[in-house]
């Protein structure tokens, strides 16, 4: 797969923005500078948000746009020029990397940090989904945290094995938490008054 | 009878021979739709999206013939947490079957050409329970983006959009080596005149036209051949449109059964329909179209169908 002739040998190392590239899986197989690795990756959501790293096995991860990583549950041979590939995944690039709204609403359920993910209220949920900053109180981690409700609770059975019966508290999206406050990371176009 | 639809050349007149019941059905055809979700099983099952929508005072009802449709007396919950979770999918109840005849496993390779907006195809994912590989492509752009959109929000991970025209589609992206790896499944859920939606779109049928329904044809001809081409030996093609007109239906079905290496399968409906047809207007078609499906608005209070399941021969 990754014999790709002498295209692939004699590629640039730089991140080409129109196609999808698959992460190399460790520092030493890098030849883009900069670029995220797939063992990093698994790092950032274990260490950060307690995500067990087998959740990822079935998982490619890519780059499309710098920094951009999308998540993709099967493989292709790399390089890749389609629209899509899986969906959006992680801003990396930044000292901060940062999760995605589909990432977090996706497998914020196999989130298990609790200095990083934050259970809010309905009526605190309604206003970070409307895009509002609120004054929180809150003893964990400053940074992107995952913000999640309890929804469609009762005693009914889950969608996912590793979840008891019983209300499921359910990922809504990123909110960046700073001085006492929460600011909610819901892109635009996800907003919703409720 | 048919008050309330913009059918001024009477197309709906065109299909009388063709149905059971005339009156009925075009007091079907004129009686509009109640909303309807389908539960996205990638993020949440029938139960808590029924949980969701009590909590949340949505009023709702069960569809019999399948548990995770669910109709919406007060109109589609656009604005609610069921939706903003990803957990429904609106969706017309008869626009499921095809996804439902096709059957996917998880860890297939499925072919999803015409695939914007994206129903059917985040439908497709949650039946491969999100795994394998699900090549979703639309011709036009703007509608890709909606498709994005809608995989997004429900948490598709399996797919890769792809924007080409689907009667020339290439498998080479999708393969290892110089040899092309074929699909296990298509579905080809073609461009159509839409008749059959005019419950939901009342002025579906005021610009249609006898040269629009034959262009159209030649096209659904063009992407159908295509994809039994790409399909592997013995694998599943599920071809559906939502118009009456056999023009594009059991036409197309007879031109591939005739050009292409498939064969028609029997399809097993949970709801009630009608077989193909196999003479209209002069033409005669194979006889095995009949083993097609045509869903009608009177039979389930639903949308128009239609929906043939093809395997792909050697």
């Amino acid at each position: 797969m990754s014999d790709d002739g002498a295209a692939g040998d004699d590629a640039p190392a730089e991140n080409q923005p129109h196609q999808f590239e698959r992460l190399p899986a460790t520092a030493a197989e890098r030849d883009v500078p900069e670029r995220a690795t797939r063992e990093g990756v698994v790092e950032f959501w274990a260490e950060r948000y307690g995500v067990d790293p087998s959740v990822w096995e079935g998982y490619t991860f890519w780059e499309k746009g710098a920094g951009k990583v999308w998540a993709f549950a099967d493989d292709l041979p790399s390089p890749v020029e389609v629209e899509a590939l899986g969906m959006t995944f992680l801003r990396t690039g930044g000292e901060h990397w940062k999760p995605t709204t589909d990432a977090v609403q996706r497998f914020g359920r196999h989130a298990t940090a609790d200095d990083t993910v934050i259970d809010l209220s309905r009526e605190q949920a309604t206003r970070f989904l409307a895009g509002e900053d609120q004054e929180l109180d809150w003893d964990g981690d400053w940074g992107y945290l995952v913000v999640r409700h309890e929804y469609g609770g009762g005693s009914v059975t889950g969608a996912v094995p590793d979840r008891a019966d019983g209300p499921r508290p359910e990922p809504i999206g990123v909110g960046l938490f700073l001085h006492g406050e929460l600011r909610s990371q819901v892109p635009k176009g996800r907003r919703r008054e409720l | 009878m048919t008050d309330g639809i913009d059918d001024p050349g009477d197309v709906l007149g065109r299909y009388e021979p063709l149905v059971d019941d005339v009156e009925a059905f075009r007091a079907a055809c004129a009686r509009p739709l109640p909303a309807v979700v389908r539960v996205n099983e990638i993020k949440a099952t029938p139960d808590e999206v029924r949980a969701g929508f009590e909590e949340e005072g949505i009023a709702y009802e069960t569809v019999d013939w399948h548990d995770g449709l669910l109709r919406l007396p007060d109109g589609d919950p656009g604005h609610s947490w069921a939706y903003v979770h990803g957990w429904v999918y609106g969706q017309e109840e008869v626009s499921a079957v095809p996804a439902l005849v096709l059957d996917p496993e998880p860890g297939e390779r499925v072919f999803d050409p015409c695939a914007a907006p994206g129903s059917k195809t985040t439908q497709l994912s949650a039946l491969m329970e999100d795994t394998g590989l699900l090549v979703a492509n639309d011709s036009n752009l703007g509608r890709l983006s909606a498709l994005r959109s809608n995989a997004e929000r429900c948490g598709v991970s399996n797919v890769a959009v792809t924007n080409a025209d689907a009667r020339n589609f290439s498998l080479k992206p999708f393969s290892e080596g110089d040899e092309d790896d074929p699909f296990d499944r298509a579905l080809v859920d073609v461009p159509c005149s839409c008749e059959g939606t005019i419950r939901k779109n009342p002025d579906t049928l005021a610009g249609w036209t006898l040269d629009h329904v034959e262009g159209v044809a030649g096209v659904q001809k063009g992407i159908l051949e295509r994809a039994i081409e790409m399909t592997a030996p013995g694998g599943t093609v599920v071809y559906s449109t939502c118009t009456f007109a056999p023009e594009e239906n059991e036409a197309v079905l007879d031109h591939a059964l005739r050009n292409s290496d498939c064969e028609l399968v029997e399809v097993d409906l949970p709801l009630e329909s009608r077989p193909g047809v196999t003479e209209w207007e002069g033409e005669e078609y194979d006889p095995a179209v009949e083993r097609a499906r045509r869903i009608y608005p009177h039979h389930n209070d639903t949308g128009g169908f239609f929906c043939a399941k093809l395997e792909v021969t050697t």
